[in-house]
């Protein structure tokens, strides 16, 4: 077991609403209101003792809706004592010279404590040796610049390389790295062909979609699971639900876009509880030895 | 009505005053062969120094100029004949997207491209050349059937992103991009992908995977349209000039990049002010392009396009000393 951790690791007690949600996911600050001893469920509206929270796992405990988690409680949750050796640690340039982008990063990793928005690396699950690959929401909404293409790539290939199965927990809200521009739009590529490489070669990728999986994230390596799971009305789709709205002048339905609604239109094969994840895990890998 | 920009203006006036001129000299029989001369001599400069300096936001006003060739204007320039098929066999048929068979040189090539609309009624019929899953659908059963038959691929990309409509994210446009993306990448015949004017983050990927991109000397390719990213940085659509310098979203930008192969340079003044012209010139790229990936061995090919984009990105390994707390 090595380190993840840039330094000790620190988790977030306070969980956002789903609209702090969409600002970290345009790029602005998240609140920190550490303070806050109560959170309101982005579903059902609830107020939920904060520790409370922490202690189901962050699901609400009326309606069951799973708030975001950090890749590290992620981690933590689905690995078998937390046996995981992590890639070597890659660090985002300014392909762009985008102004601010590296202060961005910065402030970022301070945070949250990793180097970029995606953990990954060699683990066990129930027993299963597998690539796993996390997606963390609380780095600029984990969106998908270079280091997390280049990092999912090396995941499937490492996978070709060991004939490991890939397991994939993808959080992320616009998808897109704005600050990298045409380089993010490019991870969707270099992604897309590192599974069908990964397919190709007769080995089994689980995607795990969780709230909220989006845009270019969502339209690349998270659709191409050859099993598509997804947690409790997690957020699911291409374009976000507010542009919808906008652009067709429509009511949106009450489920629109949500991991009930995937399954619904046949977009995913199931939804499982954050509860039930690793174990079902387990079971899709103990089928494809 | 046609759609003049604002910077084109001076030069709009001096054209007219030389047809003017022109026309003048026809009727009356007057000559004034050097006061004419003298008057190209001085448009010629001004074209010069009004393209020459355009900013990133202008040129992406020009990939949109409602008079822009559209996807099956260059059909008609370029090949020697068309024919058009329809449907995913699955949903519908997506009339944002238009494909089918075409002739370049005598030989057979399967051309695909999202289809704008050249006024507000078609516009309509074409959802504004906004794509349904449907449409990426059509898209990939063409591609399909051009391996099956050995057939080259042609997309031609003029598109600002998949619908965000209610339908199209019910049918899986998320999913049918990402589909796009990863089958177009192992097809077993050359492809050359050509940005004409708009190529809008993931609609215009899911059509882009090629041997060769090609890109219009005024398009714009990136991750996000300016509009989009001057919300989010500065909560003001109106600041997307900013915006597109920051994106480098220009055919110059990304060819310095790497990303794209080649800049297709437009007749002075854009595309929408010499369609004949433009198209001669997309044709004489596509020909050496196609020629050039034809000499190579499919499988050889294939590796190559992988490699391609396996390599976009940068990044930095993590400095050791870092690692150590
Ligand atoms: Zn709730």
């Amino acid at each position: 077991m090595l380190h993840v951790f840039r330094n000790k690791p620190k988790y977030a007690t306070v969980r956002t609403t789903k609209a702090d949600q969409e600002v970290e996911a345009n790029g602005a600050q998240p609140r920190k209101n550490a303070d806050q001893l109560w959170t309101r469920c982005d579903d059902c509206s609830s107020l939920i003792y904060n520790k409370e929270l922490q202690k189901n796992r962050y699901v609400c405990h009326h309606c069951g809706f799973c708030f975001r988690m950090s890749a590290v409680e992620r981690l933590q949750l689905l690995t078998d004592e937390c046996m995981f050796t992590p890639f070597d640690a890659l660090v985002s340039a300014n392909p762009l010279d985008f102004p601010g982008y590296p202060e961005k990063i910065a402030h970022y990793q301070n945070i949250t404590q990793l180097d970029e928005a995606i953990l990954i690396g060699e683990a066990k699950i129930e027993g299963y040796s597998c690539v796993l690959g996390i997606i963390d929401f609380g780095f600029i909404g984990g969106s998908m610049g270079s280091v997390v293409g280049e990092q999912i790539a090396r995941g499937f290939e490492h996978g070709i390389a060991k004939e490991l199965p890939v397991v994939v927990v993808s959080g992320g809200g616009g998808g897109a790295r704005m600050q990298e521009g045409i380089f993010s739009l490019m991870q969707m590529a270099k992604t897309a062909q590192a599974v069908g490489r990964f397919k190709r070669a007769g080995l089994f990728y689980l995607s795990i979609l969780t709230h909220p999986t989006m845009g270019g994230i969502y339209a690349s390596f998270a659709s191409l699971g050859d099993i598509i799971l997804a947690e409790p009305k997690a957020l699911i789709g291409f374009a976000g639900p507010r542009i919808v709205a906008q652009t067709t002048r429509q009511k949106l339905p009450p489920d629109f876009q949500t991991a009930e609604y995937a399954l619904k239109h046949g977009m995913i094969d199931g939804i499982v509880t954050r509860s039930e994840m690793k174990a079902t895990i387990g079971k899709l890998l103990s089928f494809h030895l | 009505m046609p759609t003049i920009f604002e910077w084109e203006k001076p030069l709009v006036e001096l054209e007219e005053k030389i047809n003017e001129l022109r026309t003048f000299v026809y009727e009356q029989g007057i000559d004034f062969r050097d006061e004419l001369n003298d008057l190209e001599r001085k448009a010629d400069k001004l074209r010069k120094e009004i393209y020459e300096r355009l900013t990133p936001w202008q040129r992406v006003r020009m990939a949109r100029h409602p008079d822009r060739p559209t996807a099956l204007d260059y059909i008609k320039m370029i090949f020697d004949d068309f024919y058009e098929l329809h449907g995913d066999r699955r949903f519908g048929d997506d009339q944002a997207i238009v494909g089918g068979i075409a002739i370049l040189d005598g030989e057979p090539v399967t051309v695909i491209g999202p289809q704008k609309g050249r006024d507000t009624k078609e516009n309509i019929i074409r959802n504004f050349g906004l794509p349904h899953p449907e449409g990426y659908r059509k898209a990939l059963r063409l591609m399909k059937q051009a391996e099956q038959f050995h057939r080259p691929i042609i997309t031609l990309i003029d598109v600002v992103g998949a619908y965000p409509g209610i339908e199209a994210e019910q049918r899986g446009q998320g999913l049918v991009i990402a589909e796009c993306i990863e089958q177009m990448s192992f097809l077993e015949v050359p492809i050359v992908c050509i940005i004409t004017g708009e190529g809008g983050s993931g609609g215009a990927l899911a059509i882009g995977v090629g041997d060769r991109v090609l890109m219009l000397e005024h398009s714009w390719y990136s991750v996000i349209s300016p509009e989009m990213c001057a919300t989010i940085l500065w909560k003001d659509a109106n600041k997307a000039p900013e915006a597109a310098e920051l994106l480098k979203l220009t055919s110059t930008d990304l060819l310095k990049f790497g990303i794209i192969d080649d800049v297709i340079t437009e007749p002075i003044g854009g595309a929408h002010r010499d369609h004949e012209g433009t198209g001669r010139q997309v044709k004489a790229f596509l020909r050496r392009h196609l020629s050039e990936i034809r000499k190579i061995s499919v499988d050889e090919l294939v590796n190559q396009r992988l490699e391609r984009f396996r390599k976009f990105g940068e990044f930095q390994a993590k400095k050791l000393a870092e690692t150590v707390d």
